[in-house]
């Protein structure tokens, strides 16, 4: 399996590449929608995007974990985390080009 | 907040672009990420988060209601690790 690592900047250049603006402004976009994800979700808003998926924010109540070094116990706080859920299509996608390759 | 709310969003906030070209940003942006995965590579974004693919191998299933024994084969499925600083933002107490 291929181990490239698709960052920000490849991102950058494909809003380049395809629509035309230039370097500076695409990569600002591509901030821009990040940002506007991260600011949604900060809220306690579902993020939905429809053949790619959804993130979804959900409470966790506080419960006792362990130092797995030392046996000791600590609580864990009650937070706030981030769930990613793959929409079919995505799904789909990464089964029909990878489950060809490896098999 | 839906794919359309967040162009909207994007476009008021760039009045200079035209509404399709704030689509066609958000659109690649997303076809790119899942190119990425489908090619079997990672998406790395600082601060959001790394999406990637994880590699469930074949197993014996069980069909819960009858008990019967089913071949599952061997599948991909996406997988997303929040970025340090979004996690952060989500705790922050705003």
């Amino acid at each position: 399996m291929a181990a490239r690592t698709v960052t920000r900047a490849d991102l950058s250049e494909a809003v380049y590449q395809e629509v035309g603006l230039s370097r500076n402004e695409s990569a600002d976009l591509v901030e821009s929608v990040l940002n506007e994800i991260s600011d949604a979700l900060v809220r306690g808003e579902m993020v939905k995007l429809s053949s790619f998926g959804s993130f979804s924010v959900r409470q966790k109540g506080e419960r006792i974990g362990r130092n797995p070094k030392t046996g000791e116990e600590v609580p864990i706080l009650p937070r706030r985390v981030l769930v990613f859920r793959a929409s079919h299509v995505l799904k789909n996608r990464i089964n029909a080009s990878l489950s060809r390759s490896s098999g | 907040m839906t794919k359309s709310e967040l162009i909207a969003r994007l476009a008021a906030a760039n009045p200079h672009l035209y509404q399709r070209d704030v689509e066609r940003i958000v659109t690649t942006i997303f076809d790119e990420i899942t190119n990425a995965l489908a090619a079997g590579d990672r998406v790395e974004l600082r601060g959001f988060g790394a999406f990637s693919v994880k590699r469930r191998g074949a197993r014996i299933g069980r069909n819960p209601r009858t008990g019967e024994s089913v071949q599952v084969s061997e599948k991909f499925i996406p997988y997303f690790k929040t970025g340090k600083q979004l996690r952060e933002k989500l705790n922050s107490g705003g």
